[in-house]
């Protein structure tokens, strides 16, 4: 006869979790998942590429520099010239071999105004950011790159990094690395200029 | 007379002027205090590394950076607030109270308490049937097995 009992308690209702926090909890499951989906989305996105519309942004130079007699550069403003966008570090061993090239090829095209040279300081503190511009005569405007908008933008894989962007605004190379000759700058920036 | 009280207000000035200047320098942040500042902040360069052991050129600018500011009487807050201006918050040991960083502070207590209520409750479900099989042990009334097996016990304690 016990044995009869027992199913009948065990068939009791049983008192599960109520529909609203279960609704609760699966909206927040669901919200959390496609919150780490857009995470790791975002973080397996590529470089731009060539052919590709280059965002806007705006740098503000460091004290002392100027372009078109502004502080502070917006690129979307700069369409119908060449923009040479320069990614460097004072720390950056790699972008020191360029730099006395990248002021030389720089000098001769500033006077032409069909050309923009900028420089995007990457992580980098500004004493020792200075000392490097100084020291290698650099003249075209430079700011830092602050909370790493700018290179975030570009995704860019470390420095030096060097973007040319055509008159229409659109990425025409990128050079990954630095550059060993002043040639090879060249090379790049005139056909543009002349397209 | 007038040129001595000349003199010793020069001399007076001087000292003054001396002493302040002494007062104003504040001794160099140590090593010591710089890591302190430098292990809550994280290499912004080289992923994963705290400031404080990160051995490329970059950090030890920014170590300096750090003593300078310290230096110049900056708090740990303050650096950190600069630091995370110009490079990011991703440089920061801890994230940020704000936007989405809150779900770090969040997600993690409530996964837990959700957690625990659901270890709770499968507890509860394994100790019910139990106690439900005692109950019903002791609040059921003899059966007729019972009532023969305490017959054959009256019978056998007549006949010892």
């Amino acid at each position: 006869m016990s044995e009869e009992l027992i199913p009948e308690t065990s068939a009791a209702p049983r008192r599960g979790v109520p529909a609203w926090a279960q609704v609760i909890v699966w909206v927040a499951l669901l919200s959390l998942l496609a919150l780490v989906a857009f995470g790791l989305k975002r973080s397996q996105q590529k470089p731009i590429q060539v052919g590709d519309t280059l965002p806007d942004f705006t740098l503000s130079f460091f004290d002392g520099y100027q372009a078109m007699g502004k502080s502070d550069l917006q690129l979307s403003a700069l369409r119908g010239k060449v923009v040479v966008i320069n990614f460097w570090a004072s720390w950056c061993k790699p972008c020191e071999q360029e730099a006395a090239a990248m002021q030389a090829v720089w000098s001769t095209y500033e006077p032409g105004g069909q050309v923009v040279f900028v420089g995007v300081d990457y992580v980098d503190t500004e004493p020792e950011a200075r000392g490097y511009l100084k020291k290698f005569g650099i003249t075209y405007p430079n700011g830092p790159d602050l909370g790493t908008r700018i290179s975030q933008m570009f995704r860019i894989t470390g420095v030096p990094e060097t973007y040319f962007v055509d008159k229409d605004g659109k990425l025409a190379f990128a050079q990954i690395g630095p550059f060993t000759t002043e040639a090879e700058i060249h090379a790049i920036i005139d056909p543009l200029i002349k397209k | 007379m007038k040129r001595f009280v000349w003199v010793i207000l020069a001399v007076s000035l001087l000292a003054l002027g001396w002493a302040g200047r002494v007062a104003a320098q504040t001794p160099a942040p140590s090593d010591d205090e710089v890591n302190a500042v430098a292990r809550e902040l994280f290499c912004p360069v080289c992923e994963n590394t705290p400031l404080d052991v990160c051995p490329t050129q970059a950090c030890a600018q920014w170590r300096e950076l750090i003593r300078t500011k310290l230096a110049q009487g900056w708090t740990s807050d303050q650096i950190k607030e600069y630091f995370a201006a110009q490079y990011g918050a991703r440089v920061l040991a801890e994230p940020p109270r704000q936007g989405l960083s809150w779900l770090v502070y969040i997600v993690p207590p409530v996964l837990i308490l959700i957690g625990g209520y659901i270890l709770f409750r499968a507890y509860q479900s394994m100790r019910k049937p139990i106690a439900i099989e005692a109950d019903i042990e002791e609040n059921t009334p003899p059966s007729a097995d019972d009532s023969y097996l305490r017959k054959v016990e009256e019978e056998l304690k007549k006949r010892n």
